[in-house]
């Protein structure tokens, strides 16, 4: 029961805390709810399509399949959260101050909430077809223990969607002058980690296997395997010991959002003084 | 993308030295559980999983996350290691899946 616990927990917590940035991130945009809803539902119908197709998945690519399809949803997501970044450099600003106008705004604000559903979508998706192939285990296997292992895996549910809205309200408390700045941040480094990691499953299917050396080693400081190392792995990347490549995507996803966020920034206030 | 997946294909894997490490995984157990690779040259672990259920072979250390299904197998690749101990798990039945890749 405990183990069903700490890995549905563990998995549940992954994705909550990218929804709950995602929430923090879309604070006070109408429609938002029904998009989160709309990425959750759809990620969880995925992750049943693929546990129920992880051996297909896994064939393609001569065996590499699954290091594939996991590299494109993560760089996919990689995508949409400097489109959300970006978008939201030029226009977040005025989103938050006028908030109640109608019309065109919403619309406008639906556009990059469309890009964070894809991305609640691939977080759900991947975490969530390991929960179902391991939930799918158990009930298979039968028996007395299968029933302690479903309440543990409840109880995991439980307490992951707890700490998620935990740090969901966390980051309300932010005042909101300063919340756009804080959660644009955490999806900047949300992003360099992803892509990091979808550098991680091209290598372990074969591909760019440039700078796959070693730079440094901090297992011995912080595990990735313990909670805690888990949860900096997901909100920020963290690795134990990355290599060269992980190094080189992180800090070019980091160096791009922020470069394209500047430039529309810029060319946001020059349109505005012109305007005026 | 789809210019993409061809450059990408066209990154040819290199060729292993020797062929691949086979590993079987019976009734959560990985046998042998005690893995050699040589120190600083790719590697290959093809895991068969003969149980009924799938199982995630996870490993920090190796930096390898792999779902294999019930009845299937798997190929995991290894980067060329450091020496070193590199222990890794069925993630689904960690209490009895364990295993250790030892690089020398």
């Amino acid at each position: 029961m405990i183990s069903a616990l700490i890995i549905v927990f563990r998995e549940v917590i992954e994705a909550g805390l990218i929804v709950g940035i995602v929430l923090a991130a879309t604070a006070g945009v109408p429609a938002r709810s029904r998009w989160v809803a709309i990425g959750v539902a759809a990620g969880i119908l995925g992750a049943c399509l693929v546990a129920a197709f992880a051996g297909e998945l896994a064939n393609l690519f001569e065996g590499s399949g699954q290091e594939f399809f996991n590299a494109s949803i993560l760089l996919l997501a990689v995508c949409m959260l400097t489109w959300h970044n970006v978008w939201m450099a030029s226009h977040g600003r005025e989103m938050a101050r006028e908030l109640k106008a109608a019309g065109h705004q919403v619309k406008t604000g639906e556009r990059t909430l469309t890009a964070l559903a894809i991305v609640v979508g691939v977080a759900v998706l991947r975490e969530g077809s390991e929960v179902v192939l391991f939930l799918y285990g158990i009930a298979a296997q039968g028996g007395t223990s299968a029933t302690a292992m479903v309440v543990g895996g409840g109880l995991g549910l439980v307490a992951g969607a707890l700490v998620s809205a935990l740090m969901y309200f966390g980051l309300l408390t932010i005042p909101a002058g300063k919340l756009f700045q804080v959660t644009s941040g955490l999806i900047t480094l949300l992003a360099a980690g992803m892509a990091a990691q979808a550098i991680v499953f091209l290598q372990n299917g074969g591909w760019l296997l440039y700078f796959t050396g070693t730079v440094w080693d901090t297992s011995w400081l912080l595990s990735e395997g313990s909670i805690a190392g888990k949860l900096l792995h997901t909100l920020v990347g963290y690795s134990e010991a990355p290599n060269g490549a992980q190094l080189i995507a992180y800090v070019a996803t980091i160096a791009v959002i922020l470069v394209l966020m500047r430039m529309v920034n810029r060319r946001h206030q020059a349109a505005r003084v012109k305007h005026a | 993308m789809k210019k993409l997946i061809l450059a990408l294909l066209l990154v040819a894997t290199p060729a292993l030295a020797d062929g691949p490490i086979i590993v079987h995984l019976k009734n959560h157990k990985f046998t042998p559980s005690v893995i050699k690779v040589k120190a600083n040259q790719p590697s290959m672990i093809t895991l068969f999983n003969d149980d009924d259920t799938a199982d995630e072979f996870d490993s920090s250390a190796l930096k390898v996350e792999k779902v294999v299904g019930g009845h299937s197998k798997g190929n995991i690749r290894l980067r060329a290691l450091a020496p070193g101990k590199y222990p890794f798990m069925g993630e689904f039945h960690a209490a009895t899946a364990q295993g250790v890749v030892i690089a020398e």
